[in-house]
C-alpha cells in the first residue's frame, strides 16, 4: 500500500495519476482500465480540491493498494474539510437532448458506473471516500 | 494537451492531443470562445487525444449547444476508451461521431 499527501489543488492531479499509474503498471492493468480508473481518480480528487476546504486549502490523503485474486485496486481520499457526500448527489441525467442538459453530476456518474465498489463515510472528522476495481 | 486549429471559409477544426481534463479543458473552452465567430461547421478531430474527463465533455457540451445555434458540430476519430466515455455519460446520443 502506497500512501501520498498533497495539497487539494486540481494543479496536484498530474502527481495523484503519477502515483497511482505507477502502482498499476506493476500489475500490468489494460489500459482500457487504466483510463476508467483514471477518470474516477481525477472527478473525486478534483471535487475535494473544489469543495472540501473552499475557500481555504487543505490537505488530501490517497491510500491506493492492490491485493487478492483476481487482483483488486482500492483507492481511498481522505480530507479533513466540510462534511460531503458526493454520492448523495443526483446522477446526470443521460438521456435529455443536448439544450436541456446541465453540466453537473457527470463527474460523479462515471465515478459510479467505471467501478466496481464505492463507498462514503464520515470518520473523526474525515471525509473518506473509498473505490474498488478488479484488475 | 495541444490544440491545432483549420479555419477553412466558414468550417473550422480543432485537432486535439493529448488529454482532456479539468486542468487543459479551460484551454479549450478559451479555443472555442475566441474563434466560434461565422462557423458553421466545427470539427472535432480526436486521433490524438487519450483521455478525456467530465470537465471535457462540459466544454463539448457548451460548444454543441452554440453549434446548434449557428450550425452542426462534428466529432471525428473517437478512440475505443473515449467512444465508452461518450456511451457511459449519454453524450453518444447528443454529438455526431463520425
Amino acid at each position: 500500500m502506497k500512501t501520498i499527501v498533497v495539497p487539494a489543488k486540481t494543479e496536484e492531479l498530474d502527481t495523484v495519476n503519477a502515483v497511482i499509474d505507477a502502482e498499476l503498471e506493476v500489475c500490468g492493468c489494460s489500459p482500457k482500465v487504466q483510463m476508467q480508473i483514471a477518470l474516477a481518480v481525477e472527478e473525486i480528487f478534483v471535487n475535494i480540491a473544489s469543495y472540501a476546504y473552499n475557500p481555504e486549502i487543505g490537505e488530501a490523503e490517497i491510500e491506493v493498494g492492490i491485493s487478492g485474486t483476481p487482483p483488486t485496486v482500492t483507492i481511498r481520499f481522505l480530507d479533513h474539510g466540510k462534511p460531503f457526500n458526493p454520492l448523495a448527489k443526483e446522477d446526470a441525467d443521460t438521456t435529455l437532448p443536448a439544450e436541456e442538459r446541465g453540466i453537473g453530476g457527470l463527474g460523479i456518474l462515471l465515478v459510479k458506473k467505471n467501478m466496481d465498489q464505492v463507498s462514503y463515510s464520515y470518520e473523526a472528522g474525515k471525509n473518506i471516500l473509498t473505490i474498488q476495481k478488479k484488475l | 494537451m495541444t490544440i491545432a486549429p483549420n479555419r477553412q471559409g466558414d468550417t473550422l477544426t480543432l485537432t486535439l492531443d493529448g488529454r482532456l481534463d479539468t486542468n487543459t479543458s479551460p484551454e479549450l473552452d478559451a479555443a472555442l470562445k475566441a474563434s466560434l465567430d461565422g462557423v458553421k461547421l466545427l470539427i472535432l478531430d480526436l486521433k490524438d487525444l487519450v483521455y478525456l474527463s467530465s470537465a471535457g465533455l462540459r466544454v463539448i457540451l457548451a460548444a454543441q449547444k452554440k453549434m446548434n445555434r449557428q450550425g452542426r458540430l462534428v466529432i471525428r476519430h473517437v478512440c475505443a476508451t473515449i467512444m465508452e466515455v461518450f456511451e457511459v455519460t449519454g453524450f453518444s446520443d447528443i454529438l455526431t461521431i463520425e
